[in-house]
Parts: C-alpha cells; structure tokens; sequence
C-alpha cells in the first residue's frame, strides 16, 4: 500500500480556482421589495417613536385597530352626515369624475384646436399663462356663486385644475406630430377624418395620457381640500368632520387612504401609457 | 402624349424665399423608365423630387404626368421617403392598407388581397402582423416600397430609400428593387448620391450641378442589358466605365463647388 502524501500545496491553492464557487447576484425585483419593505419598516418605526413622545399622534398599533374597525363596513350610511369611509371615497371619485371627465371634453378638442392653429395658440397663451399658475381653490368662490350650491362648486373646481395640463399637453402633442407623418398623409391624399383618425389622434395620444395622468394627480390633490370646505360627504369632509370630533386616528386612516386611491389612480393611468405608447 | 415624355419636367424654377435652389429644369420620362437623380448634397435633388410628388410647388415651370398638370399631391404618385415614414401605431399590412383603401373604391376582401399582393412583393407576406418597430430598417423600407407599389401608381418615386441603411442590406434591396421593377413595369424616379446604385439600376442617370440654383449638368445613358446581375456587372468594363463617368462629373466638374462652399447669394 503506497503512502498516502498529502495534497500539493499548489494543487491544494488551485481549488478555488478551478471550481470558482459562482453566486448568481440577487435578482433585482428581491433587491426592490427588501428596500420597499425596509422603507416602510423604518417609517413605522419612526412613527412609533413620534407617537411615543408626542403623545398626541397615536402609534400604528392605534391606528391599525381603529382601521380595522372601520373598513369592517365601509358602507353604512346613518344620514347624510355619517357615512362609511367607503361612500367618502365614492363620492370623492365620483366629483373627480365628473369634473375631470368634463375637463377632458373640453381641453382635448381645445388642445388640438391650439396646437394646430398659431393664430389661436397665440391667443391662448397669455390666458393659460396667466391662470395655470392659480390655485384651484381660488376658483371656490366664483363656483359658488354661479351654481349656488356646494356640489357642483367642488366639481367645477377640479374641472378648471385638470383643464391646463389637459390643453397644454394635447397641443404640445400635436406640435410635436412629425413632419414625416404629415407627408404621408399628404402623398396618400388621406381624408380629414383618415387625418385625423389614423395620424393625429394616434401620435397625440401618449401626450393626451400624460396631460390626464398629471391632471388626475392634481385633482385628487384637490379635491381633499375643496371638499373641507364645501361640507357634503367625501373623504376631504371626512378628514374634516374627524378633525372636529378629535378622532386622529381615522384622520391617519384618511391620510393613508387617500395616498392608496392616489397611488393606484396613477398606476392605472401609467398601464394606459404603455399600451399606447410606440417602439420609435 | 409622346410616350417618352410621360413625366415631364418643363422649365421648372425653384425659390425659397431669395435663394434659387433650382433653374432651368428640363427633363422627360419615358413611360417604364428607371431614372435615377444623382449629385452633391444640398444641391437639390430631393427637392426636385419633391415637386414631382407635389409637396412643394415650383416656383416658375410646369410638370405633366400623363398629360396632366400636377399642383399637388396625389395618388397618381407613389412616394418612398428616406425614413420609411411607417405609422408607428398600424401593422405592417395596416401601413400599406391605409394607402390601398384611399386610391381604390372595392369591397373590403378585394382591398385586404391587394394590399396581401404588394407586401408579398416585397417579400414581406409573413410579417403583415408586425409593427415597425418590430422589424429591421431594411424590412421597414420594403414595408414602405409596398405601401407606394400598392396604390398602383404612374410613377414610383423614392427619395434615397436605401440611404440609411448599411451597405449589405442595401444591395439586397437594390437587387429586390430591379426584380419588382423589371415585374411591375413601373416608372420610376429615384433620388440617390450612391454612384453605383445609380448606375446599376437606371435607364439614365440624371446629375445635377452643384447649388445654389442647380442645372441639370448631363445625362447619361445607361444601356447595360437587363435583368442586371451585381456580381457579372462588377467585372462588367461598359459598366465600370458609366460608373466612371458619373464619378468624373461629381468630382471633378462638380467638385470646386463641393458642398463646404458657402452658398452664393444673387442680390
């Protein structure tokens, strides 16, 4: 039986090197949910800690059971001053809605007009310069005083702040159609409609969707504080109405209730994007 | 209408504001003939082409096409842009469906065969369901070629539709382009500043002088037999010749006034 001798201490360093021991890097979604999960972890923390000091604010543990309470029936309705958070909601998307559905209705065709035509773009320019920059909250008043009641006033005010970027971004759109598109639909001798059917309103469209994504934000943004003031039901009168009984816990509720309908109203907007914007 | 001056060029002018692009322009197409425009960047070419499409209008000087006055765009004229122009938003078959749908007045099956008919020209039947940008340069020009050739025009007209495309792509849809010629019997006028493609495709090559207000400086017959094949012509000593010709006249009658000169203003 031959003695066994042990390893060459070369051969013993080359190990590693002929069976390197490859690790695949994390995968980044993994790396993009720890993150998000660590971020929200130290927001509770530091919550809790303003909790404890303050005394006032209560920590999450108050707030997770008072929101369990109230989203065990978002939907009761005892009168018109005690509703469900869920109704708030509703009725809060509802005035967006409206006000926003009728901000598309008359910016979008007003955008193409703008953008197609110098004269009227120069025309427009001094108004929209002048009253973009408003808040939309100033505009309460006129709107009660012209509609004499409290609904319709919330409602017009989110259709004069979605009105700007929805005129603003269709004509920058338009302005920004090709020329090559344009020659196309000159050589081919297309129809007005086929124009603007086939051409104009396709190329339009990703910028029509940006000018309603940023408008849908500053509407919801709105609406909470035009609703504090007009009274009614709605989630911007909720905040309110817990204000004035000194229940923080459900203005929190309110607060984190509102980030979410946000959040998800842009997402929604942005999976419209993708569908409709082209590979160059 | 003398069959040899279906397209024809009489006495046109072209002005944009105070500086003269083009004067003096005389030129006659035969029905079926493959004439190709050749010189310097700048010198106006494209814009030569342009008033035959009827994107621009001549300043002074008339076009005919089959006897008829042309003061605008129309569909009597396929046009193919250097860029392919696609709709991004429509389908390869859309694309060309788009243009079909305008010039012809048929029922629907009869237009969807045609516009399958001119994609499968172009050797393109098997990507009708693609969109532009999911398909190669080369694929997106052929896709623009069957748009024009669908329409069944009186005069193709292609403004250095391979010019933006490398140099192997480029021969293959040159060598595409004269077998749907040579099938379609199509008039065409072509905007180019590659010599060979010039002359390897052309009945006559047409050069213009260098701007500002560009002439036709010569014409030159290109009698080479066809079908035409790249690779016998290479050796080819009438074709190396023809290719000599155009050489001489870009650079070495055109060349003083080559394109870094600054452009003289007539006051």
């Amino acid at each position: 039986m031959p003695p066994t001798t042990p390893p060459h201490p070369a051969a013993r360093r080359e190990i590693p090197h002929q069976a390197p021991v490859k690790r695949a890097p994390a995968p980044e979604w993994l790396i993009a949910a720890i993150a998000c999960v660590a971020g929200l972890a130290a927001f509770l923390v530091a919550w809790s800690a303003i909790a404890r000091f303050s005394g006032r604010i209560p920590d999450p543990m108050a707030v997770g059971a008072a929101a369990a309470k109230i989203f065990a029936d978002p939907f009761y309705s005892k009168g018109p001053n005690d509703q469900g958070i869920g109704w708030n909601v509703l009725k809060s998307l509802q005035r967006v809605g409206i006000g926003f559905g009728l901000a598309a209705l008359v910016g979008i065709p007003l955008g193409f007009m703008i953008g197609r035509f110098r004269f009227l773009a120069g025309m427009a320019a001094p108004i929209i310069a002048l009253l973009k920059p408003v808040s939309p909250l100033a505009w309460l008043p006129i709107g009660l005083l012209v509609f004499k009641a409290a609904n319709p006033a919330a409602i017009y005010v989110i259709f004069i702040c979605s009105l700007w970027p929805m005129i603003v971004n269709t004509a920058v759109g338009v302005r920004q159609i090709p020329q090559d598109y344009l020659n196309v639909a000159r050589v081919l001798n297309l129809s007005e409609w086929k124009v603007f059917t086939k051409i104009l309103f396709p190329a339009v469209l990703p910028y029509m969707i940006t000018g309603v994504r940023l408008s849908i934000g500053v509407a919801w943004l709105v609406i909470v504080a035009a609703e504090m003031l007009t009274g009614g039901v709605g989630i911007g009168f909720w905040v309110w109405d817990e204000w004035n009984n000194l229940k923080v816990e459900h203005i929190i509720i309110a607060i984190f209730t509102i980030g979410i309908v946000g959040l998800l109203l842009e997402q929604a907007l942005m999976l419209a994007a993708r569908r409709f914007s082209y590979g160059a | 209408m003398a069959p040899e001056r279906f397209l024809a060029v009489e006495g046109v002018n072209m002005s944009f504001g105070d500086s003269n692009i083009l004067t003096g322009i005389d030129l006659a197409v035969k029905k079926g003939e493959f004439v190709c425009l050749i010189g310097h960047s700048g010198c106006g070419k494209s814009t030569l082409l342009n008033l035959v499409a009827g994107l621009l209008k001549a300043s002074a000087g008339t076009i005919l096409l089959a006897n008829k006055h042309i003061d605008g765009p129309g569909p009597d004229r396929g046009v193919v842009f250097q860029n392919h122009s696609l709709l991004p938003w429509l389908t390869c078959f859309g694309n060309v469906y788009l243009a079909v749908e305008r010039v012809f007045r048929e029922p629907k099956p009869r237009l969807k065969a045609r516009t399958h008919t001119a994609l499968e020209l172009v050797g393109l039947a098997h990507a009708e369901d693609k969109f532009p940008h999911q398909i190669s340069g080369g694929m997106k020009q052929r896709v623009g070629i069957a748009r024009a050739l669908a329409m069944e025009p009186k005069v193709l007209l292609l403004d250095e539709p391979f010019g933006a495309l490398d140099a192997l792509t480029r021969a293959t849809l040159q060598d595409e382009l004269l077998r749907i010629v040579a099938r379609t019997g199509s008039t065409v006028v072509m905007v180019t500043h590659d010599v060979d493609e010039a002359v390897l495709l052309s009945d006559r090559v047409v050069m213009l002088t260098n701007g500002p207000a560009a002439r036709i400086g010569e014409v030159l017959e290109v009698a080479l037999p066809r079908p035409r094949e790249r690779l016998t012509l290479a050796h080819d000593a009438r074709f190396m010749e023809l290719r000599a010709r155009v050489l001489e006249f870009l650079y070495e009658k055109q060349a003083g006034k080559a394109k870094g000169a600054p452009a003289l203003k007539v006051a």
